[in-house]
């Protein structure tokens, strides 16, 4: 089990080490982080005028106090306010990635690899395999080692929820989860099935007394997290505001560059943005995502078992990023986590939709100068799980869980609908493949500068939304006893 | 034997390759522009002119098989970028040429890797338990495929020495599985790619005169005078010669073989490389710099020394208190040390692990005593060590010693910031693996207190040399003190390691059955 970590590690360092990205985001500076929040303002050195202000919340704010006492240590240039914008040194550089796999040794790590132990099944070869497929995802590594992010933090701290709620540790899930929304605010497309998961189950209880215990007690966790978080913003009404104001910023827009979601996709055929109003944009949005989570929360709702919480974990993230507003392509890595735990019992499905939201993010990799890693950690990603947990060997109907399309396409004839996913499966990979390579070594024509981008968001966004359709049905059909299906592995 | 490669086989193979794709833009040596001259030379110049040319420093010193396979490379390296072949003072590193230059050393490790599976194949007979894992091939074939030494060489650093090892393994797995003229022609084919494997040739040459021209011994193992086989010997002659001659014939032709020998043989460089190779010289070196000091120090020297050894040129110079060693002393010092495993190999021909155990003993010997040794030459002695280690106990102790000691000093080759906490990552993996894989093959304790003792005090030693000396006071007094610490502590461990190899090759006597 080291080794996978090792492993890991080596290949999060070897992608991310000397990658020539430009600086997309500075530490922050030595100061007391209310000051800070509110004056430091960032440029993103691959457009020198745009400046994106901070969006990070509170937490995230608390999280880079102390790399930045050590940088400031090391050398006092880095972290000085105004004149450490766009600085960039080897050692600088080296220092910022160290510390993006020292947070991922602390927090990420660990959490998948207590999951894949306590909660996966299988023999601990199996349950190997997983942790190893799990910890080969291309997305997390390339966008947190190459393009340099710390979602390994957020990703980590929702994963170990997960596992608290698995082991029936409501209050400590609730904990760190509240610690992962005050890191990252997109963690709330998580939070309705957490919400769903932990209201259903007080609901469930034996006794009333019991679920309202359990209710309180939760409460009483999340409200006391949250305020400790973030104590520093609510002694000023206006500092809080301001807060919320960074971290949604709604006067953005409905979408931004080519995303692989609805709107973007939509845009193709008919202009939505110039059609409708920035308001009416918001409000659309926001009923359609409702809408889309509404099925899936319900019924985990009224079902509130650990199955039905990750298929909800994967539907609600994959509606969010579908249908919300301002959705930028590094979200789907909050559809990614949910689909790494189901790894163990719907292989090819989480596969192919680990792959397609790595693919999804080319043009950005692209844009980083990353397409050799790329290609590699993709080639084995897809190598390795399909070798370790072979998904085409177990593609019989019974074990996809697409019963339900049966009852719903009555009218097909008796076709091996397992068949047919496995080939589906294989010709999407091509067509990856296909693409990827097209759009790197040819140039598109001149009247259609974008095509590759586009036809990439549009192709992934067809597979998201088949993914949700396909998750939302099983999550619909009730699955046969985990004796039958149990294959020895 | 299993015809089809098993599954595992496959992964480890393609694991490892897309694992060196992700180094293709890591730190590179000069070496990287050594051979793109070569590819320069060869593909712009008659032949005629190989071995005159000079107009940059790093001039062709390999035998001319190389350069052959270099000007086939060069007609590849053409389509992706021009301007590489052509020649000039000043490096050329457009990334085309990178991402082609890797990606030969990558392609070429493809020997490798079907000589590792030979080698698996021969120890595939070995007692199996029901894991995979725990397997002797399975065990085999991460040692050599993930052998931490060659994949910073190779693919950082930058060497083909996958694609040479890959023949040496290759032809001694032929030799395990008796198929001598196999075994010959591809040893032939290596002396002539690289001429630092005439380590090795007294260990082939003495196995295949004993073992193959005298076709059978006396009951007792003894030498039987009749069975002398003439033909067995032209035969091996024979194909010696004509690779020699497919390699050598054009400058034999021309009466150039002066100036080619003079060009592989360099004798004017020092004993010592810039940074020592962990071998006796350099523990020799190091008294002499001790006795120096403390000469000094007791006003019993005059306080000018000559020639210092520490500097980075790589010169001829002079001991101060210890007499000093010439090149022919270095081949009589050689000569003793594998002797003794040469003759052994006589009296105990055709046990395959004799002939593994001398080739090995042959190249450490060389690496220990020859003038001018590569710290990379160790790597000669430890991928056959690792065919030993996963079949004999007492050799899988000597193995994680030496291999551990060996990769650590190969550490001062990869200086850069970027790259250090990944070769300290690569050599953890592989040393953990080691330790515990071997640990379950062959049982707990390979390993004696003090030999374990001496493993602890290497990260103590990492730390120092490459965190805490350059940052202290010390850094610009004595800039070259890491280094020095470094090859002379990997020096003992490598000398303890020689010294066990031959108590085991005279301990295991007469008592060892013919296989």
């Amino acid at each position: 089990m080291g080794h996978q970590q090792c492993c890991f590690a080596l290949i999060s360092g070897a992608s991310g080490k000397w990658r020539p990205s430009p600086f997309t985001d500075p530490m922050v500076a030595a100061l007391c982080v209310k000051d800070c929040f509110c004056n430091l303002h960032h440029s993103n050195s691959k457009n020198g005028m745009k400046s994106k202000t901070k969006e990070r919340a509170g937490r995230g704010g608390d999280f880079f106090k102390t790399p930045s006492f050590l940088a400031k240590a090391i050398n006092p240039e880095w972290v000085e306010l105004h004149k450490s914008r766009g600085y960039e040194s080897d050692a600088h550089k080296l220092f910022m990635r160290a510390t993006v796999l020292v947070a991922d040794l602390l927090i990420y790590l660990p959490a998948v690899v207590l999951y894949c132990m306590c909660l996966g099944d299988g023999s601990p070869r199996k349950k190997t395999s997983v942790l190893l497929c799990t910890l080969l995802y291309p997305g997390l590594i390339l966008i947190d080692y190459g393009h340099f992010q710390y979602n390994g933090v957020s990703l980590g701290l929702a994963l170990l929820a997960v596992l608290a709620l698995g082991l029936g540790w409501d209050a400590l899930g609730s904990m760190f989860f509240c610690l992962a929304l005050s890191y990252k605010q997109m963690e709330l497309y998580h939070a309705l099935p957490f919400f769903c998961y932990l209201l259903g189950k007080c609901f469930k209880q034996e006794s009333v007394w019991k679920g309202l215990f359990l209710l309180v007690r939760i409460s009483v966790t999340v409200l006391l997290t949250l305020a400790l978080c973030w104590l520093p913003f609510l002694s000023d009404p206006s500092q809080a505001l301001q807060v919320l104001r960074r971290i949604f910023p709604v006067a953005r827009g409905l979408f931004e560059d080519k995303v692989a979601n609805t709107w973007c996709s939509l845009n193709v055929l008919i202009k939505i943005r110039s059609i409708v109003s920035s308001d009416s944009q918001l409000y659309l949005s926001l009923a359609c995502t409702v809408l889309a989570v509404l099925p899936s929360s319900l019924r985990l709702l009224t079902k509130p078992t650990f199955w039905q919480f990750k298929l909800a974990l994967v539907n609600s993230s994959l509606a969010f990023f579908l249908f919300s507003y301002q959705v930028h392509e590094k979200s789907i890595l909050l559809a990614s986590l949910p689909a790494c735990l189901l790894l163990s019992d719907l292989p090819l499905i989480a596969i192919w939709l680990l792959q397609t939201s790595t693919f999804s993010m080319l043009p950005l990799f692209v844009k980083d100068g990353l397409l050799v890693p790329y290609a590699v950690t993709s080639l084995a990603f897809l190598y390795f799980s399909v070798y370790l947990l072979s998904p085409l060997r177990h593609c019989t109907e019974q074990e996809l869980r697409i019963e339900g399309y049966r009852k719903m396409l009555f009218c097909l004839p008796k076709r091996d609908l397992g068949c047919v996913v496995k080939w589906k499966f294989c010709i999407s990979v091509l067509a990856m493949v296909a693409l990827s390579i097209a759009s790197v070594t040819s140039s598109p024509p001149p009247h259609l500068p974008d095509l590759f981008p586009v036809l990439i968001s549009t192709f992934s966004f067809m597979h998201f939304m088949g993914t949700y359709v396909y998750f939302n049905i099983v999550q619909f059909t009730e699955p046969p006893s985990k004796k039958s299906q149990k294959k020895t592995s | 034997m299993a015809a089809a490669v098993e599954g595992w086989f496959v992964a480890l193979a393609v694991g490892v390759s897309l694992l060196k794709c992700l180094f293709i833009n890591a730190y590179r040596s000069t070496d990287f522009e050594v051979h793109r001259n070569w590819l320069a030379i060869t593909h712009s110049l008659p032949v005629s002119r190989w071995y005159y040319e000079n107009t940059s420093d790093w001039t062709l010193d390999y035998p001319p098989l190389f350069a052959w396979f270099e000007l086939a490379l060069s007609h590849v390296g053409r389509h992706f970028d021009p301007e590489m072949v052509k020649i000039q003072r000043a490096a050329y590193e457009s990334q085309s040429t990178v991402l082609f230059q890797r990606l030969t050393v990558i392609f070429t490790d493809l020997v490798y890797v079907l000589a590792t599976r030979e080698c698996c194949r021969c120890v595939s007979h070995l007692k199996s338990s029901k894991d995979v894992l725990t397997r002797p091939p399975f065990v085999l074939a991460v040692l050599l495929l993930f052998n931490f030494g060659l994949f910073i060489v190779d693919h950082i650093h930058f060497q083909y020495n996958g694609f040479l090892m890959g023949f040496l393994l290759l032809s001694l797995a032929k030799h395990l599985q008796s198929k001598h003229l196999q075994g010959a022609l591809l040893f032939a084919l290596l002396l002539n790619l690289k001429h630092i494997f005439l380590y090795v040739a007294p260990a082939y040459g003495v196995f295949l005169l004993r073992s193959y021209c005298f076709s059978e011994d006396h009951p007792d193992g003894s030498l039987n005078w009749r069975s002398f086989s003439l033909l067995r010997l032209s035969a091996l002659g024979s194909i010696v010669v004509s690779v020699t001659a497919l390699s050598f014939g054009p400058f034999i032709a021309m009466g150039q073989l002066p100036q080619v020998l003079s060009r592989l043989f360099p004798f004017k460089r020092g004993l010592c490389h810039a940074y020592w190779a962990p071998n006796a010289w350099a523990l020799y070196t190091a008294a002499d710099k001790g006795l120096t000091a403390l000469g000094l120090r007791l006003r019993l020297l005059d306080s000018s020394p000559r020639a210092s050894m520490t500097g980075g040129l790589v010169q001829e110079f002079h001991h101060t208190v210890l007499p000093s060693v010439s090149p022919a002393v270095t081949l009589i010092c050689t000569a003793l040390a594998l002797l003794p495993s040469v003759l052994c190999l006589v009296s105990r021909p055709r046990h395959s692990l004799s002939f593994l155990r001398a080739v090995v003993l042959c190249a450490l010997a060389s690496f220990m005593f020859g003038w001018h040794v590569h710290e990379k030459a160790v790597l000669i002695a430890i991928l056959p060590l690792s065919l030993l280690a996963v079949q004999s106990r007492e050799d899988a102790g000597i193995f994680l010693l030496l291999a551990t000691t060996g990769h650590y000093s190969l550490f001062p080759l990869i200086f850069t910031a970027a790259e250090f906490p990944l070769k300290l990552l690569l050599m953890l993996l592989f040393s953990v693996f080691s330790f515990s894989a071997l640990h379950k093959l062959h049982g707990p304790g390979l390993l004696s207190l003090p030999e374990r003792c001496f493993l602890l005090l290497l990260p103590l030693l990492c730390v120092s040399c490459e965190l805490l000396l350059p940052l202290s006071s010390l850094s610009s007094r004595l800039p070259f003190l890491p280094l020095l610490l470094t090859s002379v502590y990997c020096s003992l461990g490598v000398t303890y390691c020689f010294i066990r190899l031959y108590r085991t090759l005279l301990r295991t006597g007469p008592k060892d059955k013919q296989s």
